[in-house]
């Protein structure tokens, strides 16, 4: 198992989501683990329905079995200062640094130094042992920037190598690239069984693989309950006359066959119409993704929209299915 | 038909149509369908006579397709059968490509080259956060003074929020204006390190520390692109002012985009009170993926109890209710979604089907293969007691044999079930939004079953756009 775990995909495939029930699902049976934030969107706050978190890490939940996540937004600008002082003791410099616009440069401009400083963070909270020498966290999860962005998020050695051939930052990206290229990380991409989710998944994998980034899982979240097997819809788009149909809904209870039953009919036929239009369509998704030789998993499109208990929902079914 | 529309239903013809709309600006969060939307806009506004173009940042290679642009670049292309008397073309940024162009435009040859070359400023145009969001504004800007088109229609750049475009620009102004610049070029202006001791001691601290932070070799790089860019500071500050006051002008409108969830919404209200902070002009919002119910009157509840009534009913006619899923089982077909949809109650029988079976990391609906497996004993054995269905028509007969109206009846019901807690789902969302703000006029798409492909595609997106009018 990873010990970084980053979550990636389009957005509005709910990568944060995902990430979060695979923290809560990796935190199972006495482990600790790390969900860490680097777009500032405090989407992990709003997630666990508490308030913004700091640059701190903050304990947000209790996994099944006594487990515990906690949680990290990393703050570029705090991260940069963080790692003046830890580095070369620059506290006050950091200041006067940021007073002339010097850190908004190195955090917001400059290219690549946001994202060293940003996997820097995680890559250091991975590595981190306590007195008695074990691992702090059992695993960090990161709610990663989408798809599109991601290798080059993630290759920041590429990114910076150009620019800084030696020196401090050019170090510090060499190692991170050394934990990120390693099997001690996996990047799991998030997408929908929709066309333009899963080109940029399959997009993104060539990306990764091409960056010698190392690919995980596959994971497609909001998959829609099957509700019409085949032969239902062969039935009822072909073969079933509306008469026979508006009948048996007048028989359920519905209303007479000729009035309020009988009316139901066609909306009711147009949805499975739709239905198996976007069935076949999800269909022809699933069979690209499957194409990629990565484990693909499916999560459900939770009923009553996404809260707490929804969460542990998805996490329980991401240990099910062997995820974590 | 679909939601009840919203109080204030915002009028998109109309905002088309008027002379005096210059821009229209699409921004929301990412996924929610933004660069679909100007397209469709922008097709929309072509076919009622209007002379458009499209600038689209981060186009999905189907949308480009869709426009018959097999690869959109820095140039507008006119979109080919377009209808009626307007125009429409369509372009993609290439924020490098503008960076470029910007330098060529006001620099002489010499230091034009030398900026393009250096290693600083080739990660700046490339790749650094913020640079696209300021080349789109920039974009946004020739375009507009070019006056060819009479509507330009816009899609922001999938930032980390949803704003940076209007941010941005600003900052990069400011840096490329600011004083850590000035700091950063004196040295090379002053002839090298030459010049280092007119500096005072903070000051030289400061570029001693950014040294040890970025290494030598990157400050030198940064300074001598400072160097040759310094005749060019002034005009981006000027540039990204001027494109801020553009966006406020009345020619300008904005639209936020979503979908009827609670994160995309929540970053649209986000949007909606920034945007009215900094002045710039809301047309409305639209809603996109909006689902409706040509059989509303009939709720999730009913639906769900009717369909268990048929579920009982259905019983004594074929075999048994589970008679499919028994057959399905026989044949080899692991636990299917259909065996546990049946056994499960209708309340759970959403999530208790959701939850997809798992076999080797093959899933669910992949299963479906193992309906027609005609040449099972079981399946042919199991009499088509179904005499009412007069399946003649169909394909496979042995498939529909084994499925009775009841059981098709049932299986609209529960599927119109899930349809009704969506809508319900969504409308609450909506409302929610609709609370916090009543001023904003709100257009909802319906939802297409599949995804567009081509113009009749962002055609049927641009009715539907324009059809909330009440």
């Amino acid at each position: 198992m990873s010990r970084l775990q980053v979550v990636s995909g389009k957005g509005g495939t709910g990568k944060t989501t995902v990430a979060a029930a695979l923290a809560l699902a990796l935190a199972t049976e006495g482990k600790r683990t790390l969900l860490v934030e680097v777009e500032g969107r405090q989407g992990i706050a709003q997630l666990f329905e508490t308030e913004a978190l700091p640059y701190e890490e903050r304990k947000i939940a209790v996994a099944p079995g006594g487990g515990e996540v906690y949680a990290l937004a990393i703050d570029p600008e705090l991260a940069l200062l963080d790692y003046l002082q830890m580095f070369y003791k620059l506290g006050g410099a950091g200041r006067a640094l940021k007073k002339l616009g010097a850190v908004d440069f190195a955090t917001t401009i400059a290219p690549g130094l946001r994202d060293v400083l940003l996997t820097g963070k995680a890559c250091e909270a991975v590595r981190r042992k306590d007195k008695q020498g074990r691992y702090a966290y059992d695993c960090v999860v990161m709610d990663a920037p989408p798809t599109g962005r991601i290798t080059r998020f993630l290759n920041v050695n590429d990114e910076v190598a150009g620019l800084a051939k030696i020196g401090p930052i050019h170090n510090q990206a060499q190692a991170v690239m050394r934990v990120l290229k390693s099997p001690e990380t996996s990047v799991h991409l998030v997408t929908l069984l929709e066309e333009m989710p899963v080109q940029e998944t399959v997009d993104g994998i060539a990306e990764l693989r091409a960056a010698k980034l190392p690919v995980g899982r596959v994971i497609v979240n909001m998959v829609r309950p099957a509700l019409l097997d085949e032969a239902e819809l062969e039935l009822g788009l072909g073969g079933t006359p509306r008469t026979a149909i508006a009948k048996t809904l007048a028989a359920a209870g519905l209303g007479g066959a000729r009035g309020a039953a009988g009316r139901l009919v066609g909306p009711l036929l147009e949805q499975a119409s739709e239905y198996a239009e976007r069935h076949a369509l999800e269909g022809a998704q699933r069979a690209v993704l499957a194409g990629h030789g990565l484990p693909l998993h499916e999560l459900p499109l939770l009923a009553d929209g996404l809260d707490l208990a929804g969460l542990y929902e998805l996490a329980a079914e991401l240990r099910a299915q062997g995820v974590a | 038909m679909s939601l009840d529309p919203a109080r204030d239903p915002l009028d998109v013809d109309a905002l088309l149509d008027d002379p005096k709309t210059r821009i229209v600006v699409c921004c929301g969060s990412g996924g929610v369908g933004k660069t679909t939307t100007a397209a469709a806009l922008g097709l929309r506004a072509a076919e009622r006579g209007r002379t458009v173009v499209v600038l689209t940042i981060d186009p999905a290679r189907r949308l480009a397709q869709s426009m018959g642009i097999d690869s959109l670049d820095n140039v507008p292309r006119r979109v080919k059968d377009v209808q009626g008397g307007g125009e429409l073309h369509a372009m993609m940024l290439d924020m490098k490509r503008t960076f470029d162009e910007i330098v060529e435009a006001h620099a002489d040859k010499e230091r034009a080259e030398a900026i393009l070359s250096n290693p600083f400023y080739q990660s700046l145009s490339a790749g650094f956060a913020g640079t696209q969001e300021y080349m789109a504004m920039e974009k946004l800007g020739q375009l507009r003074s070019r006056d060819e088109w009479d509507l330009i229609v816009v899609d922001t750049p999938p930032s980390r929020s949803a704003l940076d475009f209007l941010d941005a620009p600003k900052r990069l102004g400011s840096f490329l204006d600011g004083k850590l610049i000035r700091l950063l070029m004196t040295p090379a202006k002053m002839g090298g390190r030459a010049g280092m001791k007119f500096l005072n001691v903070g000051m030289s601290m400061m570029t001693g520390a950014l040294g040890k932070l970025l290494g030598g070799q990157l400050l030198r790089d940064v300074q001598t692109f400072v160097a040759a860019m310094d005749t060019m500071f002034g005009g981006f500050r000027k540039r990204a002012d001027a494109t801020y006051r553009l966006l406020q002008a009345p020619g300008t409108a904005f639209l936020v985009v979503a979908s009827p969830e609670r994160d995309a919404l929540r970053e649209a209200a986000y949007f909606v009170e920034r945007l009215a902070a900094d002045d710039m002009p809301l047309a409305g919002l639209v809603l996109n993926r909006v689902h409706g119910s040509g059989a509303a009157e009939l709720s999730a509840e009913r639906a769900l109890a009717a369909a268990e009534t048929l579920d009982a009913s259905g019983a004594p006619e074929t075999l048994e209710a589970s008679g499919a899923p028994e057959t399905l089982e026989a044949s080899g077909a692991p636990e299917t979604r259909e065996a546990s949809g049946r056994a499960a109650g209708s309340a759970e029988n959403l999530e208790a089907s959701g939850i997809v079976d798992q076999e080797g990391g093959k899933v669910g609906l992949r299963n479906s293969s193992e309906f027609e497996a005609p040449d099972s004993p079981e399946a042919s054995g199991s009499s088509p007691s179904t005499s009412s269905t007069e399946d003649t028509g169909s394909g496979s007969g042995s498939v529909s044999g084994s499925t009775s109206v009841e059981q098709l009846t049932a299986g609209l019901l529960r599927l119109h079930a899930e349809r009704m807690r969506l809508l319900t789902r969504e409308r609450h969302t909506r409302d929610r939004f609709t609370a916090l703000h009543p001023e904003v006029a709100v257009a909802e798409v319906a939802a297409l079953p599949g995804d567009v492909h081509d113009l009749d595609g962002l055609r049927a997106i641009g009715d539907r756009l324009a059809s909330t009018r009440s």
